[in-house]
């Protein structure tokens, strides 16, 4: 079940999501890693970042809301320590970075990018620009532009570059387009949407930081619906497609709206096997419905039902 | 994570009991109950395999009790509490439930070489759990054990006759005195201190009285390894929400994982005040407060 992705072959379309797998290593007891298209790492950046304060998460219907503040060792312990485990193992590994500025984002790319093991990077735009009174850089086409071109530059051209976009922007398509024309090889969506919990004991918000991000199979309307969106408008510009991934039947959703692969995040808090269980299900899923190879089945929804039908193939 | 790799499994539930205001659930789980040690905790998830609780529910293991005829079984106790805990309340025999473990880092027996320390443990509620365990491989080993729980009232007290068996003195204490002494645990710290001459202190319960203890043990002159209980959502190491900040070895304060690298952390070590918060100094911390 190869999926093409952008310029790299993976031996298989689930992916875990940045920032729900660590690094990969904890996630070894219970699944075998290399059987995934790829381990995506928690977002790096280029210094030790310790994140908000505690409680980060609060419990939703289907769903979480998380305010880590992208907390982590920084990009020289993940080159150290992180990276050559994941090598070591066989696994492949899509790294995700973050910034607060056009430079830190370029910074990492050069330290990263051209490392052994590296299959693709990953830009998390969700980051708050420093230079722009904290507006994020994924609700601004040009701002979003502007880290893709500079981590494009410095990136070897072997590596793909993929921007992750957020879905609280008011056209998603719009920001895809600014990042493809930056030079992005593909695009990641969806990423968490900021929400809110109060807790009606303390009458106080849930968070420490007050907003955090929501994700898990809440969110996955949302993710089926700018993945469709985005390929509806830009068809030949590869898709990561993730948000709310918790069975095959989720995955093939997200596929046949138009991801040429799936990351499974926060389904993965409730089951560690999650990203090989549902890539199982997917491989099962696709079999049923008469799909000869996985990439058959990419964008499928988009095609007029009536002549698959008519076509004949197999229900 | 010392003590084996975790394992998934889904288990049957054998046996549902109340404890007093407790609930006592034991799980058929092979695999998981063989490496378990005292302190190790095991992650529940809630609601059958459609629930829209999606994080798991952590809880100290109690007993576990390898092979034999279920071929394996761990033991916890639970207060109901929220959803996640009323729905296990409501569990029957037969029913699955799947579960993650062994996880984190156990209570650190005293050295061998170091010949029979004295050891205190003290509990808060269903924080006694894990310590009955620990009790009995600390006489095993000669230690001497003095057992101080605690609880709001007698119905939140938990293990007193369990660790009898194990312990040279047990000491009771609730805040509305319906059993033992009226008053907190640290009440009757100092004396039962004094007594047993302690060396090593072992606590397990809420965090403010993680804290107190802490700092009895600190001027008693013993070293305290606290259990703590930090809010999980995966309790596996992934996701980074049950952070604390603790000091290390160097000096440094981290914001560290209390499921990996806990939930046992030297109580010194932990900076009690500042847990909530990223403390002034913090690795990676811009400003106090961490970021924004
Ligand atoms: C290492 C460890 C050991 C524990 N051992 C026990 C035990 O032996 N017996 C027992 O009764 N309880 C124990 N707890 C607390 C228990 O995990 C919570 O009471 C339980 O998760 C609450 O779930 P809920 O669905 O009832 O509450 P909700 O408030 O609906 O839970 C929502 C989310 O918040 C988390 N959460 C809420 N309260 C707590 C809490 N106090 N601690 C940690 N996470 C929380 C839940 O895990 C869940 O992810 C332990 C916690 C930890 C971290
Ligand atoms: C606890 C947590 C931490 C996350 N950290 C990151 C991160 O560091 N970088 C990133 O790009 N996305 C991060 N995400 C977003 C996920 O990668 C994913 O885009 C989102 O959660 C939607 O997918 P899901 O519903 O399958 O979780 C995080 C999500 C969660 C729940
Ligand atoms: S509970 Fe997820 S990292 Fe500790």
């Amino acid at each position: 079940m190869t999926a093409p992705l952008a310029s790299v072959d993976l031996p298989a379309p689930v992916l875990t999501a940045s920032g729900c797998a660590a690094a990969g290593r904890e996630l070894d007891p219970f699944l075998d890693l290399t059987e995934l298209g790829a381990v995506v790492t928690k977002s790096i950046m280029l210094e030790p970042r310790s994140g908000r304060a505690t409680p980060r998460m609060a419990e939703t219907p289907s769903g979480m809301l998380n305010s880590i503040g992208l907390q982590g060792p920084g990009v020289a312990s993940f080159l150290a320590h992180d990276l050559p485990w994941l090598r070591e193992r066989g696994a492949r590994a899509v790294v995700s970075v973050a910034g607060g500025s056009v430079d830190e984002y370029a910074a990492l790319a050069e330290r990263v990018g051209g490392e052994e093991g590296v299959t693709a990077l990953e830009v998390n735009i969700s980051c708050p620009n420093v230079e722009s009174r904290g507006q994020v850089f994924a609700c601004d086409p040009a701002a979003a532009a502007s880290v893709l071109s500079a981590v494009r530059r410095r990136t070897p051209a072997r590596v793909p570059v993929l921007a992750k976009l957020s879905p609280d922007v008011t056209d998603i398509v719009e920001v895809a387009r600014a990042c493809v024309d930056a030079g992005a090889d593909g695009l990641s969506m969806i990423n968490t949407l900021l929400g809110m919990v109060i807790d009606t004991d303390t009458l106080r918000p849930a968070l420490a930081g007050v907003t955090g991000g929501l994700s898990g199979p809440a969110v996955r309307p949302v993710a089926v619906r700018c993945v469709w969106q985005v390929r509806a408008a830009l068809p030949d510009v590869p898709i990561l497609g993730m948000g709310g991934v918790r069975t095959g039947l989720d995955a093939l959703q997200l596929v046949l709206a138009g991801a040429d692969a799936v990351s499974v995040g926060t389904a993965t808090f409730n089951d560690p096997s999650a990203p090989l269980r549902v890539q199982r299900e997917l491989r099962q899923a696709l079999a049923e419905r008469g799909f000869a190879r996985f990439t058959d089945a990419v964008g499928a929804a988009h095609h007029q039902l009536p002549r698959r039908r008519a076509e004949g193939v197999p229900a | 994570m010392s003590g084996g790799r975790p394992v998934q499994v889904r288990a049957e539930v054998l046996t549902l009991r109340p404890v007093g205001d407790y609930l006592s659930l034991t799980l058929v789980a092979p695999g998981v109950a063989d490496d378990v040690r005292p302190g190790h905790f095991v992650a529940l998830a809630v609601g059958g395999e459609q629930s829209s609780m999606l994080l798991r529910r952590s809880f100290s293991v109690y007993r576990a009790t390898p092979g034999g005829r279920y071929g394996g079984t761990v033991e916890v106790v639970f207060a109901p509490h929220g959803a996640g805990t009323r729905w296990l309340a409501g569990v029957r025999p037969g029913d699955a439930v799947d579960v993650v473990g062994p996880l984190g880092r156990p209570f650190a027996l005293p050295a061998a070489s170091s010949g029979a320390a004295s050891c205190l443990l003290v509990g808060g509620g269903y924080g006694a759990a894990p310590l009955v365990a620990l009790a009995e491989q600390l006489r095993e080993r000669r230690c001497r054990v003095d057992v101080v729980l605690g609880a709001a009232s007698a119905g939140r007290l938990f293990g007193v006759t369990q660790v009898r068996r194990y312990a040279s003195s047990v000491s009771v204490t609730t805040e509305d005195g319906s059993q033992g002494e009226r008053g907190r645990v640290t009440d009757v710290l100092p004396d039962v201190m004094r007594r047993g001459g302690t060396q090593a202190v072992y606590a397990c319960g809420p965090m403010g009285m993680l804290a107190a203890v802490t700092a009895a043990a600190t001027r008693a002159g013993a070293v305290a390894q606290t259990a703590v209980e930090e809010a999980m959502a995966c309790g596996i190491g992934v996701c980074m929400t049950c952070v604390l900040p603790v000091v290390g070895a160097d000096g440094t304060t981290r914001m560290v994982r209390s499921c990996t690298e806990g939930p046992v952390f030297r109580g010194d070590r932990v900076r009690w005040a500042d847990v909530g918060t990223v403390p002034e100094g913090t690795l990676g911390a811009p400003v106090a407060g961490g970021h924004r």
